[in-house]
């Protein structure tokens, strides 16, 4: 008897992908450990709640998979320019075997599509930190760009979830470039007189911040996000002090009057359907 | 310094010239500029005065200009007091206020770059530093006056980019530009700073280098201080400049401002 044919075999490529994919985000066993009161959730409990935790409300970190699922509605999300992906543009050393890992989890740090929220056609993005952090490099600002030209010709409301380590060092200059392009982009949408909202998740810094992320009508952050320019660790060094206590969160963020709501998971969805209903839109 | 280590390469070289506290300033840029005729104008109206930046109206021959410069300071009272060209947000505010002045009144926008990059501090994410810059690239792009940006030492990211959405940019030829500063890049990937000189040569943030790459417009020649001819002749550039894009109408003006940056790492521009 042949033992071996009992055995599925084997895809290298897409196993390590699927197990990495879930290994800092939604962790694959059976209890998770919540990393801000330490209790141990059993995963189908901490995901049936959203992947927040149920005993201290920490909100884990999504995919950008998950983030779609939880906000558009079922099977309306179609994704444009999802074949675009990074490139070593500037033969920077080393980025090319970066990509070929990010690669292996995502196609980009950006998903874009058009979708339906509660019926109501929406431009959707959604940042994912599972690809180099959620960094800005020339393809995310392309995608980012393109949706905002598309949502301005088709009149949609644009919503973006970020989560960013800030721009891509490794596309140099023409990263930071994105910074202007998407700028330029959302300024065409507002002109246009279009609602755009930004949702801002944890971590959500540098390029990302002082671009896109800032640029919404309305500005919404889920609880106990990160939300900076400057990272607290270059402070911390120019400073040369410990930083205060809930520095740079999303209740931080919105005490000093630069974000409009702090709002849980479990309400990100009817929140966003609220404001998109107030400003007319879904009406038929 | 740079002469006694041999961890260097012509890249850092550029970084090291461009970071030279000897060279010229903006202050300097606007007095070999525009003389008598620059009158500075204050603070950001919400909250402060910000010394980092210097901002004002002067004449360009017959035109009257807005001038809008990042200042290190020339000695050391005056980088204390200009936090080594570090703004805060209330100085992109002010820019911007001085900025959308210049579009009420289609007076052209002059913009003199030289900073290591947004100040990383306490009040300065408390007052929105994002924010700030944020609402500058936004609002630059749509601005309805001729803007024009050089570089005229350091452009440190975010920090430099937030008075840099022009119709052109141009760079002096010891003058750099970038994403991060090449130490930082460094200490990130290779977790070493002194690896410096290979990450200013990856990150390609020289003059020459983004010139090559089509980011900037046009490289200068770098000036002296007493070099008065060569002064006269940046003003007629300037000037130029200015002649053909109040020639626009707005929407000539913005259109183009747009596809300026609209073109840059578009993968269509690549694949050909």
């Amino acid at each position: 008897m042949d033992f071996f044919a009992f055995v599925k075999p084997k895809n290298e490529l897409e196993n390590t992908a699927e197990k990495q994919q879930n290994v800092p985000f939604v962790p694959d066993e059976m209890w998770v450990k919540c990393p801000k009161c330490n209790a141990m959730l059993l995963t189908t409990d901490m995901e049936e709640n959203l992947h927040v935790c149920t005993h201290c409300d920490h909100h884990f970190r999504m995919s950008a998979k998950q983030r779609i699922e939880l906000l558009a509605d079922k099977n309306s999300f179609v994704e444009q320019n999802g074949g675009l992906t990074g490139r070593n543009l500037l033969d920077f050393p080393g980025y090319n075997e970066k990509l070929e890992k990010a690669k292996k989890k995502a196609n980009e740090s950006v998903r874009c599509g058009e979708c339906t929220i509660d019926g109501i056609r929406t431009e959707l993005c959604v940042m994912d930190a599972e690809f180099m952090m959620g960094s800005m490099g020339t393809v995310t600002g392309e995608k980012i760009t393109r949706a905002f030209e598309y949502a301005t010709e088709n009149a949609l409301p644009v919503i973006i979830c970020t989560v960013s380590g800030g721009a891509r060092m490794q596309e140099g200059i023409l990263s930071l470039m994105q910074m202007a392009k998407t700028s330029g982009a959302v300024k065409r949408h507002s002109d246009a007189g279009l609602l755009y909202i930004t949702v801002l998740t944890d971590p959500t810094t540098g390029g990302v911040t002082a671009s896109f992320a800032m640029e919404g009508d309305i500005i919404l952050a889920e609880p106990n996000a990160l939300v900076a320019f400057a990272g607290p660790r270059v402070i911390e060094q120019t400073m040369r002090q410990k930083l205060p206590k809930d520095f740079q969160t999303s209740e931080f963020v919105l005490q000093k009057g630069f974000i409009d709501a702090v709002v849980q998971r479990s309400s990100l969805k009817p929140t966003l359907v609220k404001l998109l209903k107030l400003h007319g839109y879904g009406e038929v | 310094m740079s002469g006694t280590t041999p961890n260097t390469n012509p890249a850092y070289e550029k970084v090291l010239a461009a970071r030279d506290a000897s060279k010229l300033t903006a202050v300097d840029y606007i007095k070999y500029m525009f003389g008598e005729s620059f009158i500075e104008l204050h603070g950001d109206r919400r909250f402060s005065d910000d010394k980092a930046i210097v901002g004002g109206l002067a004449m360009l021959f017959e035109t009257p200009v807005t001038v809008i410069g990042i200042e290190k300071g020339r000695n050391t009272k005056e980088r204390m007091e200009r936090n080594f060209g570090q703004a805060h947000p209330e100085g992109y505010r002010k820019a911007l206020r001085l900025m959308k002045q210049a579009e009420k009144f289609r007076r052209p926008v002059l913009c003199l770059v030289d900073t290591s990059g947004a100040f990383p501090g306490i009040g300065a994410e408390e007052r929105g530093q994002g924010q700030a810059i944020a609402e500058n690239l936004m609002e630059m792009m749509t601005l309805k006056t001729p803007v024009l940006t050089i570089l005229i030492g350091e452009g440190g990211s975010g920090g430099a980019l937030a008075l840099a959405v022009a119709d052109e940019v141009w760079m002096l030829e010891n003058s750099v530009y970038s994403v991060i500063s090449p130490e930082g890049c460094a200490s990130i990937l290779w977790k070493d700073s002194t690896k410096a000189p290979q990450a200013a040569a990856a990150l390609k943030m020289t003059a020459q280098d983004l010139f090559r790459l089509g980011v900037i417009e046009r490289i200068i020649r770098q000036p002296k201080a007493d070099d008065q001819a060569m002064f006269e002749s940046l003003k007629l550039l300037v000037m130029r400049t200015f002649e053909k894009n109040l020639a626009l109408s707005d929407e000539e003006l913005t259109e183009m401002r747009y596809a300026r940056f609209r073109k840059i790492g578009n993968p269509d521009n690549f694949n050909q």
